[in-house]
């Protein structure tokens, strides 16, 4: 039982997501034909790379006890940018892009450090704000992609690998190499276990968790301006309840909204299984009303599961 | 000092009427003021129960959801059962999402933002499934009555205004006057504390549960009745916009504190701030961006006004 407990916590080797993911990998190639072949693979992970890039910002930011609900709304004003500004010039939109998501997760981040709001209520507020400013911007308008080298970047490939893939998995690679190697990745599970000893400690606390806002508001902006690409136009609505997907994932991937515990490796696991699930019933024509039940059935499941398993012993008191 | 504080809200709202009424000639007239209450009166009604859930120390996300399933619900159940037997399922269907809600976040102790983020995806696809993603009508728009309960008035004010009230003084007089809206408050401050004075915590969360439901059945009932008909997704966005009503009116997401008049002036904030908008030539989502400016501004003098009574009382 110590052993299934620590396997729930993620501390063994293998994180319970990954069997899970295993387990629908297994199924799905029983059920469709289709599901193995190298094009569907690289088909989901091409899928994913935009909730999965945002994802692994996400993670450092509910590793620290924050929460970003504004990552929808920054991707979409990104992939605006990024089509809307074209003309003058490509390198100058996508810079510009890239610019916004950062300035953006830098005002929330201030904001929390500066005011000491609730997260939840600054990115909130963002979230809304943001979307303003698209649609001021585009007048409510789509863009399309007139430049080729744009529109073709999205489905471009390197041999048979698809660039999308390759890029969202070098990221996540660099990402778990910060989060686990590095001083910042410590300070994120310190702050988040506990922000009063890691002032003491002498972590610098608002900017840190500034800095984690900024790296979630880039790589929001950088799932926007691929995603364009891979659209070849940008409307004023795309990433609607894109925060809601990718706070979804990094639950699944077991990291805690609490926060102090969560890993890149399990965020992955959650992003793949998402990704999985809707491909998979998809390629098994179940109507995509079906795959929003599963997906909350089992986000609800995998929630009583830790808490049975992390139960408190019998000595702590039951509230 | 603690007068604005208490009072800061308010103050700010009748400052923000006055400016508004410089603008627009309008802007101050009754049926000007008549229209934007009850157009905020569907977000309101919802509110209210958002409310109790917040002081009570949890979340709801999943009102948005619901609201599009009970509309939905009792709009399509009104042409096949008759519209007393259609409200009767709708609530009964409404408080049991409800208390799914109650259970997992009440008594098996599961976080509620994250329950709740579950829950308004998975009734979305209920909601999906159930209308084969087809918009809703009632056939015979004349002939009922049905259409009293969003296009009705009763002596002079119209249903939903009333509605809204009723419901915003019944919880008000309940959270303030009553034992069990005491307890509500101790649970949302300190649980701990609480369950050692003998309060049945688990029993109390799951129940705030049920009043947002309640809640939400009413607004449905409302934005059912003035459409007559429903898209499949008539709530969406609707958990936030009543969240920013929330805020805006000073109540912490915290929990322990807060209160419902707050929500109602933070509503109604909202509903004059994209009047007002609309009214100076503005296009609607100009009032997100104003929205989002003043969340910061309300939220942070909140805090400072805390921060300047904590220092006081401690020295």
């Amino acid at each position: 039982m110590t052993s299934l407990k620590g396997f729930f916590r993620g501390r063994t080797s293998i994180q319970p997501i990954w069997v899970f993911v295993l387990v629908i990998f297994i199924f799905f190639s029983f059920m469709s034909e289709y599901f193995l072949s190298f094009g569907n693979i690289s088909n989901i992970l091409v899928q994913t790379s935009t909730i999965g890039l945002i994802a692994l910002g996400m993670t450092f930011v509910m590793i620290n006890g924050n929460i970003d609900l504004s990552v929808g709304a920054i991707l979409g004003l990104a992939a605006s940018l990024a089509v809307g500004l074209q003309e003058t010039s490509m390198t100058l939109a996508i810079l510009a892009a890239l610019g916004s998501g950062v300035l953006l997760g830098a005002i929330n981040g201030l904001i929390v450090w500066k005011t000491g709001v609730n997260a939840f209520i600054v990115t909130l507020g963002a979230m809304l704000g943001i979307r303003g400013l698209i649609f001021l911007y585009t007048g409510e308008q789509s863009f399309y992609a007139l430049n080729f080298a744009f529109s073709d970047f999205g489905t471009s490939t390197i041999g048979p690998f698809p660039v999308l893939a390759i890029i969202f998995l070098i990221c996540t690679l660099i990402m778990h190499l910060v989060l686990t190697r590095t001083g910042h990745g410590r300070n994120t599970f310190a702050v988040g276990g506990n922000p009063e000893a890691s002032i003491d400690a002498g972590i610098r606390l608002g900017r840190h968790m500034m800095i984690n806002f900024i790296i979630v508001g880039f790589f929001a902006a950088l799932a926007g301006v691929l995603l364009a690409s891979q659209m070849g136009a940008a409307t004023p609505n795309l990433g609607r309840d894109y925060e809601l997907w990718v706070i979804t994932a990094v639950v699944l991937g077991g990291t805690k909204l609490t926060g102090g515990y969560g890993s890149i490796v399990g965020t992955l696991g959650g992003v793949l299984a998402i990704g999985i699930l809707r491909n998979g019933m998809n390629l098994m024509q179940v109507p995509a009303f079906y795959v929003l039940v599963i997906l909350g059935a089992i986000l609800i499941s995998v929630l009583i599961i830790d808490k049975k398993l992390n139960a408190p012993s019998a000595k702590e008191v039951r509230i | 000092m603690s007068f604005l504080s208490a009072q800061g809200i308010l103050i700010f709202f009748l400052l923000g009427m006055f400016v508004f009424s410089f603008f627009s000639e309008q802007f101050l007239s009754q049926s000007n003021i008549m229209t934007v209450v009850r157009q905020a009166s569907i977000i309101g009604i919802i509110a209210v129960g958002v409310t109790v859930v917040i002081i009570g120390g949890n979340l709801d996300l999943s009102v948005g959801s619901m609201l599009s399933f009970s509309t939905v619900l009792v709009v399509d159940l009104h042409d096949k059962v008759g519209p007393t037997m259609a409200i009767l399922m709708m609530f009964a269907l409404t408080l049991m999402l409800g208390a799914v809600n109650g259970i997992l976040i009440g008594f098996l102790r599961l976080n509620s933002l994250i329950v709740t983020l579950a829950m308004l995806s998975a009734i979305q696809g209920f909601v999906l499934i159930y209308s084969g993603g087809q918009n809703v009508d009632i056939a015979n728009q004349g002939g009922t009555w049905f259409a009293f309960f969003g296009r009705g008035y009763l002596a002079g004010i119209a249903v939903p205004i009333l509605l809204f009230g009723l419901l915003a003084i019944l919880v008000q007089v309940v959270m303030s006057y009553t034992s069990y809206g005491r307890r509500i408050f101790a649970v949302g401050g300190n649980p701990m504390a609480a369950v050692y004075s003998g309060i049945r915590k688990n029993w109390c969360v799951f129940s705030t549960y049920l009043i947002s439901a309640f809640c939400v059945a009413c607004a449905a009932l409302v934005l059912g009745s003035r459409v007559m008909g429903s898209q499949n997704n008539v709530g969406q966005g609707y958990e936030l916009l009543v969240l920013a009503g929330i805020i805006l009116g000073g109540t912490s997401l915290l929990g322990g504190a807060g209160s419902i008049w707050k929500t109602v002036i933070g509503v109604l904030i909202l509903g004059f701030i994209q009047n007002g908008l609309l009214l100076m030539g503005y296009p609607y989502y100009i009032q997100w961006i104003v929205t989002w400016g003043i969340i910061i501004l309300a939220v942070w003098l909140d805090l400072a006004n805390k921060r300047k009574r904590l220092l006081t009382t401690h020295s």
